[in-house]
């Protein structure tokens, strides 16, 4: 499986380089922050670091719950849809790890996602238009996808990328503000000398053009790297269920599906099998979806069922 | 000659630590491959559970077929006694071939098909045979890793001594078997 592997190893080198950059960013607006309020950026990025902490916190141990009930989905029990608790409990042995929570989304859309922390704490819901409409192998194949988003820590990782992008969004808010007001209003800074004028007012101006670029930036990496993880889920899935048949079948009804998901949102978008939002799930690759399109994936799928075969 | 006492002390700690490094992946790989092992073996279980209600429910609609319900009868009773994988592992492969003939049969009784008790159990036959498959999966993957840590250099010193000797991996003698049972509907 060396197309698997590669997909691996592309998605690590892909994640390094987002933790790196956005690292970068968030500590430049800390300090750019803290010179320009008190003179003294270290405690500017002490601060942006703790908020950021907090930021991290609610979301570790409250995210999954909120996702789950803001996407309208309820909790289920083996009898209210056997079939479906069954897949999922295949996969769990099949990959070895712990039986999710089960939820589903009463609504006729298609679609599906997997939340949680880690493995242990892990759910995953289905709306009931994909469930109705998908046969017993093609429901295990968008499951595995689920299940692999899970096994393959997915699920933190999208959870800790939305954090930093939404950290950054809202620190270069703060940037662009406050240099903008006390630009207008007077001098802030009065207690300045002349002297540092001039490296102030250039520092400024980065500061400024950066806090409109980095929040971009930063959810353009968020977008490349959730549609890369989107692949490897693909391949894991078929690596749990060694049947690729199934999910490909279940992406092609996705495909001719024209239902808009009402609970979902843009900031829940990327958990989500396909896009929910119709709008943005039609069409080709572009930097802007969260999704490869899903003739890619079906592509890159039947590659792996030549390689195997 | 004090030196080369110390050295030769050193030397013996060091072999005796790796000797215990050793010791302790062995126990954790086998431990993984009993726990496979106990994984099929409840699934097994369950089959044998599902069996008895399933015959009851076809042999209500289709009473003539009485040869395949004795065949099941006498793989289920004679698998419950196999205690090793070499005995089960074929008991097992033709149990399930025998379910896979009773649903066939069960397609000629519409009424049969319709009943919602014998979905369900269907169901729930599927997924055991899923199941099967997938902690056969698993069992053999963790077999495979603790047959390879036993034999090589230098754990194969110490493994014979210890009693750790190689685990036979679960065989499907007949590749379709993967997709044994498949009886989706819907």
């Amino acid at each position: 499986m060396a197309s698997f592997n590669k997909l691996i190893d592309h998605n690590k080198h892909m994640s390094i380089l987002l933790f790196g950059v956005m690292a970068v960013l968030f500590a430049f607006f800390g300090a750019s922050l803290g010179a320009y309020w008190g003179g003294d950026w270290l405690t500017g990025v002490i601060i942006a670091v703790a908020v950021a902490g907090l930021y991290f916190f609610i979301s570790w141990r409250f995210g999954a719950s909120i996702i789950l009930a803001s996407s309208g989905a309820k909790e289920i029990s083996h009898e209210e849809a056997p079939q479906l608790w069954n897949t999922v409990e295949e996969l769990s042995i099949a990959g070895g790890m712990p039986m999710p929570k089960v939820y589903l989304i009463e609504d006729e859309a298609m679609n599906a996602f997997a939340t949680g922390r880690d493995p242990q704490h892990a759910a995953v819901a289905i709306t009931r238009g994909l469930l109705d409409k998908l046969n017993r192998e093609e429901l295990q194949g968008v499951m595995a996808h689920e299940m692999s988003h899970v096994r393959n820590y997915d699920i933190r990782f999208s959870m800790l990328m939305a954090v930093m992008v939404g950290s950054i969004v809202l620190l270069a808010d703060v940037v662009r503000r406050s240099i903008f007001y006390s630009s207008l209003g007077g001098r802030r800074r009065s207690r300045d000398s002349r002297g540092g004028g001039q490296a102030q007012a250039v520092l400024a101006i980065v500061a400024v053009i950066l806090s409109i670029v980095a929040p971009l930036l930063a959810s353009l990496i968020q977008l490349a790297v959730s549609r890369q993880r989107e692949y490897l889920a693909d391949a894991s899935a078929v690596e749990l269920t060694r049947n690729p048949a199934g999910l490909i079948s279940a992406l092609k009804k996705l495909t001719a599906d024209t239902t808009e998901l009402k609970g979902a949102s843009q900031g829940m978008q990327h958990l989500y099998i396909v896009n929910p939002l119709l709008k943005k799930k039609k069409g080709k690759d572009s930097l802007f979806s969260t999704h490869p399109a899903l003739s890619s994936r079906i592509e890159r799928l039947e590659g792996l069922m030549g390689a195997s075969a | 000659m004090e030196n080369i006492l110390y050295i030769l002390l050193g030397l013996l700690a060091a072999a005796v630590l790796y000797a215990v490094y050793i010791y302790n992946s062995l126990v954790r790989k086998k431990a993984h491959a009993d726990n496979g092992w106990s994984q099929i073996d409840v699934q097994l279980k369950r089959r044998y559970d599902l069996i008895p209600n399933l015959v009851e429910t076809v042999k209500a609609y289709a009473t003539h077929e009485r040869e395949i319900f004795e065949r099941i009868a006498a793989l289920r009773s004679a698998s419950l006694a196999a205690a090793t994988i070499e005995e089960t592992a074929p008991l097992q492969n033709q149990l399930t071939g025998a379910l896979k003939s009773l649903l066939a049969v069960s397609e000629n009784y519409p009424d049969l098909k319709a009943n919602r008790n014998f979905l369900a159990l269907q169901e729930e036959l599927a997924s055991t045979e899923n199941k099967i498959a997938f902690a056969r999966q698993y069992y053999n993957d963790a077999v495979k890793e603790y047959n390879i840590a036993i034999a090589v250099f230098p754990n194969n010193l110490i493994s014979g001594k210890l009693g750790y000797g190689p685990r036979p991996l679960w065989a499907v003698d007949d590749a379709s078997e993967r997709n044994a049972v498949d009886v989706s509907f819907r």
